[in-house]
């Protein structure tokens, strides 16, 4: 059963009735993890995760995305189409990405808890290789969207730190002029459609961005993100069956990082094998696949993006992943619902940053002077963000009433006639 | 003029609109090849196809949310709700994501979306049937709220609301569906916003929306006839944005104000209008404002006790005289 520390792994031939983590193969460490975490020595080795049923080889990406039962052979997802031909710039620019989320996100706690911002922060530590692998397929057509857990994405797509943070400061030169906060940044510019605070809410309006690409024969997919939390909106479903009878192109990622607020996946979901496996009842088609790699992911949300915007078609891929801190920084039960030593496992061996830097020093992509410098300017550039938020200005008083109507905004005749706002 | 129906009237607009504008797109339960609950699309999906005209499970969370999202990408969708009933199984769409998504997005993102369909009651259809959420979705900033009362303007008012660059919630009436008017042929907008006196009167204003418009001009008639009282009749058309100076004007004038309303009175729209009086036409009034609303409880099915629970001429010309 996922996520029990002290029980060994579950042999493979029990039926999975409850929900599978992907094993994980450990990574040697050569690279300092990221965090300050130190993998415990000796003792108990924690087991966290079940077994999963391997997959199949990537080079051919269909296969990997439906068959979960075949030859359980290790896959070298660095092979795949669509990693192979992947430069060095690349590679590192994905690291470079991944550093600024982290940095940015761990500078925004910091200031989160000096009392400084107001809300909630949902921070995206431990999952950034989900955003950035996700951007980095994007192909210009593709529309992304997701939940409030959204600054891994809205950087991964271009979004600059300085409008980010401002936002979380609530200032006017946020990216929604400290209107919409941490939840809800947008920049459909960036083809990236927010950022949205309740859970599932945002599922149909993937379905809008897909219906609108073909509509208007655009080559590209939309891509939809929610937790495996969210799963169970019944408007999810809806989506589901709409996007299959329709032949929407668009993939449903379900970042799957075990828990919804305090609730782990076997208290809040009936599940067989996955989550994604529920899409079979709506006749989509789905895959699972471990997020702390990149090339894994890149691979299999590769393959799911080409075959919704080839074949026109929708599909839910799950991704496991696991998120550091609790579900918002206001989690005060962060380290109760789950033991500490799973959270500290997480961080040592399965963190995406540390493994994707351990891959590209094996790989003498890098070294670990140049991924200290990368790391050294994310820190830098997150520190000059905050500085930035800080120094910003707070929106005027009269930019309440903008931004509501976008007749009024552009003072279009449509926007003068009668009164739109009921404040004496 | 051509004089044809309400029904007709609309249909009329969603294909000047289709054919004008390719982003347009129609959509819902039963709206193309079933041709409409109540044929307010009626061959449309025939003329237009299946990508203009699109049948939807019955799924409004959705599709409503389709609807956003195709809207935020620059389409124009209108789509129907079979009743206004039925939005509240897609309320969060409607409010948290067309209702909002401008504002939090610091303006960069519009939805250009039409909802529509029919919110009435009076049809012994039972509560779940009846809802007049007008009042709900006037709350919301960011949305505008329609309820015509004739084929002329819901023509003109429906081809604004498609052309409108925000997300306007249209409501119309199973009971008016198959009423006569005076309609042009070919395409005239009527700018939302913009109430219109539709009977002229010196010595009370009644002020409505919708189908208690038509009941207002009844009794005005009754008024008129019988106690020689010339009713103004004030239709607002459009509730959000409001058109206050029409109101204003007119109280200023009759120096009388009976709000007559199929809304719920608590919290309903004429409550707004009640505020709105109180505020700036203190000093004209020479009576109280009294209203005439919809019955205090859920739509009854019974068909006598129905009519009881929704105003009528009758209980607005009573309502009248006791202000004199
Ligand atoms: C409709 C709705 N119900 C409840 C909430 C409160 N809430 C916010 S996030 C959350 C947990 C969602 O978990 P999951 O989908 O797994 O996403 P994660 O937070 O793990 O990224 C809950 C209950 C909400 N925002 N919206
Ligand atoms: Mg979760």
């Amino acid at each position: 059963m996922a996520r029990k520390l002290s029980k060994p792994s579950q042999s493979k031939k029990s039926a999975p009735k409850k929900a599978v983590r992907p094993v994980v193969s450990k990574p040697k460490s050569q690279a300092k993890p990221l965090s300050k975490a130190t993998p415990k020595k000796g003792g108990k080795k924690p087991l966290p995760l079940e077994k999963a049923p391997a997959k199949k080889a990537p080079s051919a990406p269909k296969a990997v995305l439906k068959d979960a039962t075949k030859t359980p052979s290790k896959v070298d997802f660095s092979k795949s189409p669509f990693n192979a031909s992947l430069k060095p710039a690349q590679k590192i620019g994905y690291l470079r990405e991944m550093l600024r989320i982290r940095r940015f996100e761990q500078q925004a706690l910091k200031y989160y808890n000096q009392g400084i911002m107001g809300g909630f922060l949902h921070l995206y530590n431990g999952q950034e290789s989900v955003a950035v692998g996700t951007a980095s397929l994007m192909n210009g057509h593709d529309e992304i969207i997701t939940a409030y857990r959204d600054h891994g994405h809205a950087l991964a797509v271009g979004m600059g730190m300085n409008e980010c943070m401002a936002e979380l400061f609530g200032k006017g030169t946020g990216c929604s002029k400290g209107k919409g906060g941490s939840m809800h940044f947008f920049a459909p510019d960036k083809h990236y459609w927010g950022g949205h605070g309740i859970v599932a809410g945002q599922t149909p309006l993937g379905l809008g961005l897909a219906f609108a690409i073909k509509y208007k024969k655009i080559n590209g997919c939309a891509v939809a993100f929610l937790g495996d939390g969210a799963v169970n909106q019944g408007v999810f479903s809806e989506c589901l069956n709409m996007a299959a009878l329709w032949d929407l192109p668009i993939v449903y990622v379900i970042e799957n990082n075990g828990y919804s607020m305090g609730t782990s996946l076997e208290r809040s979901s009936a599940v067989n094998g996955s989550l994604a496996k529920r899409a079979e009842g709506f006749c989509v088609e789905w895959a699972t696949c471990e997020g702390f790699d990149l090339y894994e992911l890149r691979a299999n949300l590769g393959a799911a993006m080409e075959r919704a915007r080839k074949e026109s078609k929708p599909m839910v891929l799950e991704v496991s992943t696991y998120r550091y801190y609790g579900h918002s920084v206001a989690d005060a039960n962060a380290k109760k619902y789950r033991a500490p030593e799973e959270i500290e496992l997480y961080k040592s061996d399965y963190d995406p940053i540390t493994r994707w830097q351990n891959q590209l020093l094996k790989e003498k992509t890098v070294t670990q002077a140049q991924i200290e410098k990368i790391d050294d300017e994310a820190k830098a550039e997150a520190a000059a963000a905050v500085e930035f938020g800080i120094a910003s200005p707070w929106p005027s008083e009269e930019s309440i009433f903008e931004d509501i109507y976008h007749e009024v905004d552009h003072k279009t005749e449509a926007g003068q006639t009668g009164r739109f706002f009921f404040s004496e | 003029m051509p004089l044809i129906t309400y029904r007709q009237a609309l249909n009329d607009a969603f294909a000047e609109e289709l054919t004008r504008d390719e982003n347009v797109f129609l959509m819902g339960e039963e709206v193309a090849q079933y041709n409409g609950a109540y044929k307010v699309t009626e061959g449309l999906w025939k003329r237009f196809g299946s990508k203009r005209v699109i049948d939807t499970p019955i799924s409004e969370a959705a599709f409503l949310g389709l609807g956003v999202g195709a809207a935020m990408m620059g389409l124009r969708p209108v789509v129907e709700l079979m009743f206004w009933s039925f939005a509240y199984v897609g309320f969060d769409q409607i409010i948290n994501n067309a209702g909002c998504v401008r504002y939090m997005s610091g303006g960069l993102i519009n939805v250009p979306m039409v909802i529509r369909g029919p919110a009435n009651g009076g049809t012994n259809v039972g509560a779940t049937h009846s809802h007049t959420p007008e009042n709900f979705l006037a709350n919301t900033p960011g949305l505008k709220v329609v309820c015509p009362a004739t084929p002329y303007d819901a023509k003109g008012l429906m081809i604004s609301s498609i052309r409108d660059n925000d997300t306007v919630c249209f409501m119309e009436n199973t009971l008016l569906y198959g009423d006569l008017g005076e309609v042009p042929e070919g395409s005239y907008t009527i700018p939302l916003g913009v109430a219109e006196v539709k009977r002229e009167g010196l010595d009370v204003s009644l002020i409505a929306h919708g189908r208690a418009v038509l009941t207002c001009l009844a009794a005005a008639e009754i008024l008129a006839t019988e106690h020689g009282i010339e009713a103004e009749v004030v239709d607002l058309r459009s509730i959000r944005p409001l058109d206050e100076e029409t109101i204003l004007n007119s109280v200023a004038k009759t120096h009388r104000a009976i709000l007559v309303d199929e809304n719920k009175p608590f919290c309903g729209v004429s409550s707004q209008i009640a505020a709105l009086l109180a505020e700036h036409a203190f000093d004209d009034l020479d009576a109280p404002v009294l209203r005439v609303t919809a019955l205090d409880a859920p739509a009854i099915y019974s068909m006598p006790l129905e009519k009881l629970q929704l105003p009528d001429a009758q209980a607005v010309v009573a309502k009248v005289l006791s202000s004199f």
